[in-house]
């Protein structure tokens, strides 16, 4: 079988396992959403969207789509990918099935946080005003996420709750050997004044062929507040593509902030939109890679309503043979006047044979707004790697030292210290930096 | 201390320095003057290690140490020590963060156990205020944004945290203004001592008047072609480089 044809047997074969216990309004979207991805089929470099990322490879694998064999994985497995120290909610899912004892769940009147299954049986009227409308099912591996998913996270917060703790969110995979395909899905719903921070990590824990295919709608309501970090700290065998969708109300904020230090292929799609005045978005990423790495960030910022807000901030540094690609979008609609919309996407390349393609669009069609994009790819600093030699610091850690304070700005949104710090670290370790960094 | 033999550099073809000879003892100051072109920088940044320059010829030693295929940071860990003219700017490190990390990687070099942050503390309470320096300069990023005094400043700030056997400033006085050199010249003078050295690369005698030199040597095209004391960083105050030139035809 070849793998549309897989994908077609998968779809039957989850079709009779749900048995028809999902609402009528899903199956429907599910068989919709499985047409028109039959009809598209994967994405291929003829599409304008895709010409510098190719899933040409990944879609040849022979993909298993077995059920998978319970893994045993213990609290103290995952325990390093979680942060430390820090009360919080978590969400553990292992090879994209919920793993309820591993997890931290809460739920009141106040606010839901649990998978997505238990928020269709729970919240039947939350998942269906909110399920599947942001996510653009004109995208073929939305519309197969759509189609296929029925496994992720679901966080509600009720209107004026400040949620208490932060939601982590783990995804492990633990595949050797048979390439395998997942599909999760994420919903985060704050209703107005609300507020929620959300860590989302997908980890493998050995070298097996993942492609996660996995979609996110947040919908944030007026005047809430959300802050959604992402890190993509796989082996360089797993793939992924993350679709993310972010519709904003009047006076919100929101932050998405990807870290992307592995895979053969990341490709994140973020997606903003706003429909009340004076909202703000941030888009903060910093990507670290080596080996033969692909990680491609494409952005849409849609402006359709006056006095928004948004602004990107993406750098990467490109080490070995790994590749970047940052496509930035930004519409600015007719009426949407006095946005303020701003892109930056800084690279730094440490080798000969890593590069970076990037391509900041914007396009503008109202004439009071204040817009602005500016690239840079370069090396680094010589004069001042020399100028840290002459003070005693070695080659190395001068080379460490600033490149951890070309990534140190993208960390600038976080505010709970122990997430802070455990990102810091990371980013450190990634960078090599055996420095004590924190201030004396 | 330091001893320079016959050094010849070259940088992309263009000989610079062409045989050039010094040497200096512990508790000495040596003011290296000379009109523009004539190798000043070039001298300061090959003692450094500045990996950009060819060596074609000589020597040079450090404490008995011939210190040319080192890298900068060891010869910074045997005590040498560069002013720079342009600080670079480092956006993002704090001057805190960086100065720790200098000190404790050059005690790392010589086997020795970092500095306790209490030490640290107050060790840079006591230069900041030596260097008549705010308080907020600690947390702010290395040179980012800093006036030029700040700058130069911020230099010798590093100087006093490091206390270097050799410390070569290089136009420290450019872009100061009275207060600000007094300042810096202030500094060095207190940090100087019977067991280090100072090289002063300038133009011009008015750091001269703050930091008295106990040598001043010319640099002309590529060699020290004179030396004498403080008086002769007076007579090229007053009369320029003409005469040493007219003296090289002869």
């Amino acid at each position: 079988m070849n793998l549309q044809e897989k994908l077609s047997q998968s779809f039957k074969d989850l079709g009779s396992r749900l048995n028809g216990s999902e609402s009528k309004s899903l199956r429907e979207l599910r068989s919709r959403s499985f047409d028109y991805f039959k009809g598209q089929g994967f994405p291929t470099n003829q599409d304008e969207e895709w010409k510098y990322t190719s899933l040409n490879k990944i879609v040849k694998r022979d993909f298993d789509f077995s059920s998978q064999v319970s893994s045993e994985i213990l609290a103290e497995d995952i325990e390093p990918f979680l942060c430390e120290g820090l009360d919080s909610y978590k969400l553990i899912f292992i090879n994209g099935v919920f793993n309820k004892s591993l997890s931290i769940l809460g739920s009141n009147e106040k606010f839901f946080v649990g998978s997505l299954k238990q928020g269709m049986k729970e919240m039947p009227d939350i998942i269906n005003t909110h399920y599947g409308k942001l996510a653009d099912t004109k995208q073929s591996l939305v519309a197969l996420n759509t189609a296929m998913a029925n496994e992720g996270a679901f966080v509600y917060v009720n209107k004026g709750v400040k949620l208490d703790k932060l939601v982590q969110i783990l995804f492990v995979n633990t595949n050797h050997e048979e390439s395998r395909m997942m599909q999760t899905r994420n919903l985060f719903v704050l209703e107005d004044f609300a507020e929620v921070q959300i860590f989302e990590r997908h980890q493998a824990l050995n070298q097996g062929h993942v492609f996660s295919n996995s979609v996110t709608e947040s919908s944030v309501g007026n005047q809430a507040h959300f802050k959604h970090f992402k890190l993509q700290n796989d082996f360089d065998s797993s793939s992924m593509v993350d679709s993310t969708f972010v519709k904003q109300g009047a006076n919100s904020s929101a932050l998405v902030d990807t870290f992307a230090f592995s895979g053969e292929l990341v490709r994140n799609n973020l997606h903003f939109e706003f429909t009340g005045m004076h909202a703000e978005a941030h888009m903060d990423a910093i990507t670290l890679l080596k080996g033969k790495s692909l990680v491609d960030h494409h952005t849409f910022v849609d402006h359709a309503v006056p006095h928004c807000q948004s602004n990107q901030l993406y750098k990467g540094v490109y080490d070995e043979k790994s590749k970047g690609v940052f496509n930035g979008k930004v519409m600015v609609r007719k009426d949407a006047q006095k946005t303020n919309a701003f892109q930056q996407n800084n690279n730094l390349l440490l080798s000969d044979f890593s590069s970076i393609d990037t391509k900041p669009q914007l396009e503008i069609f109202a004439d009071d707004v204040a817009c602005s994009h500016g690239c840079t790819i370069g090396q680094l600093d010589e004069e001042a790697l020399f100028y840290m030699q002459t003070r005693g610091i070695p080659l190395k850690e001068a080379k460490a030292f600033l490149m951890f304070a070309f990534a140190g700005d993208t960390l600038k949104n976080i505010t709970i210290p122990e997430l802070k710090t455990q990102l810091i670290n990371l980013v450190a370790r990634e960078l090599k930096v055996d420095l004590e960094l924190n201030e004396v | 201390m330091l001893k320079i033999k016959d050094l010849s550099v070259e940088i992309e073809g263009n000989k610079i320095l062409k045989g050039l000879n010094l040497e200096m003892n512990k508790g000495e100051v040596h003011a290296i003057m000379g009109p523009n072109g004539a190798g000043k920088s070039t001298l300061s940044a090959v003692i450094a290690g500045r990996e950009e320059y060819e060596v074609t010829g000589g020597t040079i030693e450090f404490e008995e140490k011939d210190i040319m295929d080192m890298a900068p940071e060891e010869r910074a860990h045997l005590g040498i020590f560069l002013s720079f003219q342009y600080p670079v700017e480092i956006p993002g490190v704090s001057v805190t963060n960086f100065i720790k990390t200098a000190i404790n990687e050059s005690r790392k070099a010589t086997d020795l156990d970092p500095m306790p942050a209490k030490d640290l503390l107050k060790k840079m309470r006591d230069k900041q205020e030596l260097l008549e320096m705010d308080k907020t300069f600690m947390s702010r990023s290395i040179n980012e944004g800093f006036s030029g005094g700040e700058k130069k400043r911020n230099e010798i700030f590093q100087m006093a945290m490091l206390d270097p056997k050799l410390a070569i400033l290089d136009e420290t006085d450019s872009g100061l203004d009275i207060d600000a050199l007094r300042i810096v010249a202030n500094g060095v003078n207190k940090l100087k001592n019977d067991n280090n050295a100072v090289m002063i690369i300038t133009h011009y005698q008015r750091l001269l008047d703050h930091i008295v030199p106990d040598f001043v040597h010319v640099l002309f095209d590529g060699k020290i072609v004179k030396t004498g004391d403080k008086n002769l960083a007076l007579r090229l105050e007053d009369q320029g480089y003409d005469w040493i030139k007219q003296e090289q035809k002869v």
